[in-house]
């Protein structure tokens, strides 16, 4: 597979960034809703129905609810929610029905610029539901403080991880209709089986094994160190993987989206 | 020197030359026509000029900058119109242009002074508010033109400007570009629309299967290679044919229909109607519309 070298990116993919933030500050009545109900729905539906089934369990040496459990989990697969489906539907729309890209490309920018732009919109996504979700489980009083502040930069580097995720399948699908494929074959395993709802060592070694190959369970393992002060020498591992995957799907996104629209 | 030199460009698709060889040159302040049937090769050509599609060979040359080495600057000084609508649906027609000028790092002030400029040029000012999704075809257009405008280019790159719509907004169109032409803006166009190309261009080419038919001024080249008249006759009958075999001018057979073409004057059309009467027989003066489908056929395309 021969890729295209990649031009000198400028400040000019904030613009791009800056168009998505506006019409999303236009229709942040409706943006902001989703964030802040869903952990509720969450913590209602776990927290009293599932939880009692469940009790308390130990972790680390520390007793957790099951609802303090799922809490940070639920913020990390928000953070990969909110990168993911803006690069992929809501890019493709901006790319194949409304041509945004084409008319962009008739200005100063560059595609490369275009892209990035779009990945770091993605990741500011992230970064909102973060903050509006983790500031709704604070008030349940779920999150340990300072460590929590750790979600902010978390949801940066877990958002632009997803977001390039979410962009490579934005660069290779023929259609709109094929994102089912990566959700149903990446998305949904990464929902349920990256220490989301229950812990790892629940699953048997060769499945431990495969979770580990997963970005969301680094995420899932470094938000919920952070958020409950559980830490661990291997969150330096979880970190150094989201920063490698990040700095290899990054520069691949753009120029997997290069390849696509202008080859 | 010109605003725009494209030298011997070329772009395939596979096995498919879109563009085979395209030589020509826009100067200051004319207005180019680009004129083929669908899949000539034109938008592929314009899309060459602002660096959408990577050429395979030739040289590109705006404002005299070489295109691979300077393109942002040279994208800042032109408008591209494109052929599909790529308005923000998620933005009103005023946000439409003034988002659009930040691309250019055009301040805000000047930004939002240039869109109610243009916004009254092109009689949209009543609209500024409105989303553009809800926009009639024409308003669309008269949009995207001003969307082409906001960074006040020297030369605009219009891609099928009117293809498919009423003959009030055409209209409307042609007036406003005429009146950019007079402000000095170059024009590079690309038609399918005779009447278009012969009220607007000064000088245009015709391209088919990606390379350059003629090229010239468009009363010039319809003088020189179809003649000055065309002599239609409908339902030609024996006698006629006849008549016509002994004359020295080149004749068309459409089915039931003849095409004979004159060189000068009507001296035949009044010996015809003289012999034959007038009811079958039409003079007209030879349109650019003879010319296109003299060089690129009667066949049908695509």
């Amino acid at each position: 597979m021969k890729l295209p070298p990649l031009a000198p990116i400028s400040f000019r993919c904030l613009r791009v960034w800056q168009r998505n933030f506006e019409i999303y500050r236009q229709n942040w009545k409706i943006s902001f809703v989703p964030p802040l109900l869903e952990p509720l729905l969450y913590i209602l539906a776990f927290g009293v129905g599932l939880a009692v089934m469940v009790g308390e369990f130990e972790l680390q040496g520390r007793t957790l609810s099951y609802t303090r459990f799922i809490a940070p989990a639920l913020v990390a697969v928000a953070i990969m929610y909110n990168a993911f489906f803006e690069t992929t539907y809501n890019s493709f729309v901006r790319m194949y029905y409304q041509k945004t890209f084409d008319a962009l490309l008739a200005t100063p920018l560059n595609l490369e610029e275009i892209i990035l732009g779009e990945l770091l919109w993605g990741a500011t996504k992230s970064l909102i539901a973060t903050l509006l979700m983790g500031g709704m489980i604070s008030l349940f009083g779920l999150f340990d403080y300072p460590g929590a502040l750790l979600l902010i930069p978390l949801a940066l580097l877990g958002g632009l991880c997803f977001a390039a995720f979410g962009m490579i399948c934005t660069a290779l699908v023929p259609g709109i209709e094929t994102f089912n494929l990566p959700i149903f074959l990446g998305i949904t395993p990464m929902f349920l089986f990256s220490g989301t709802f229950f812990p790892l060592q629940n699953l048997p070694g060769w499945a431990q094994g495969l979770a580990q190959l997963l970005p969301l369970t680094h995420l899932v393992a470094l938000v919920r160190g952070s958020a409950l002060h559980l830490w661990s020498g291997g969150m330096w591992l979880s970190l150094l993987y989201l920063l490698v995957f990040a700095a290899l799907l990054l520069p691949l996104a753009i120029k997997l989206m290069v390849r696509r629209i202008l080859h | 020197m010109p605003i725009l030199q494209v030298d011997s460009l070329r772009k395939s698709y596979g096995s498919l030359t879109a563009v085979d060889g395209i030589t020509f040159a826009v100067e200051k302040g004319e207005c180019y026509g680009l004129l083929g049937p669908n899949g000539a090769g034109k938008t592929t050509t314009i899309r060459m000029l602002y660096g959408y599609t990577p050429r395979d060979a030739g040289r590109l040359q705006l404002f005299g900058l070489d295109i691979d080495e300077q393109l942002r600057q040279i994208k800042s000084r032109i408008g591209v119109c494109q052929q599909e609508d790529s308005l923000d649906p998620d933005l009103s027609v005023r946000q439409n242009l003034v988002g659009f000028a930040r691309y250019f790092s055009i301040p805000q002030t000047v930004a939002e002074q240039r869109a109610d400029e243009l916004l009254q040029f092109f009689a949209l000012t009543s609209r500024a508010s409105d989303n553009v999704r809800v926009l009639s075809g024409g308003l669309k257009r008269r949009l995207m033109l001003a969307r082409a405008l906001v960074n006040a280019p020297e030369l605009v790159i219009l891609d099928e400007p009117t293809t498919g719509l009423d003959p009030q907004s055409r209209q409307l169109l042609w007036q406003k570009l005429a009146e950019l032409k007079e402000q000095g803006i170059t024009i590079l166009l690309t038609t399918h629309y005779m009447e278009e190309a012969e009220r607007l261009c000064d000088r245009l080419v015709i391209v088919d299967h990606g390379q350059i038919l003629v090229e010239g001024e468009p009363a010039k080249l319809v003088r020189e290679q179809v003649g000055q008249s065309v002599l239609e006759i409908a339902a030609p009958d024996a006698e006629i044919l006849d008549i016509l075999k002994k004359e020295d001018c080149r004749v068309e057979t459409l089915g039931k229909r003849l095409l004979v073409y004159l060189q000068d004057g009507d001296e035949l059309f009044l010996r015809l109607t003289r012999q034959l009467g007038t009811a079958n027989c039409t003079l007209r003066p030879a349109s650019l519309e003879d010319l296109f489908l003299k060089l690129t056929g009667r066949e049908l395309r695509e």
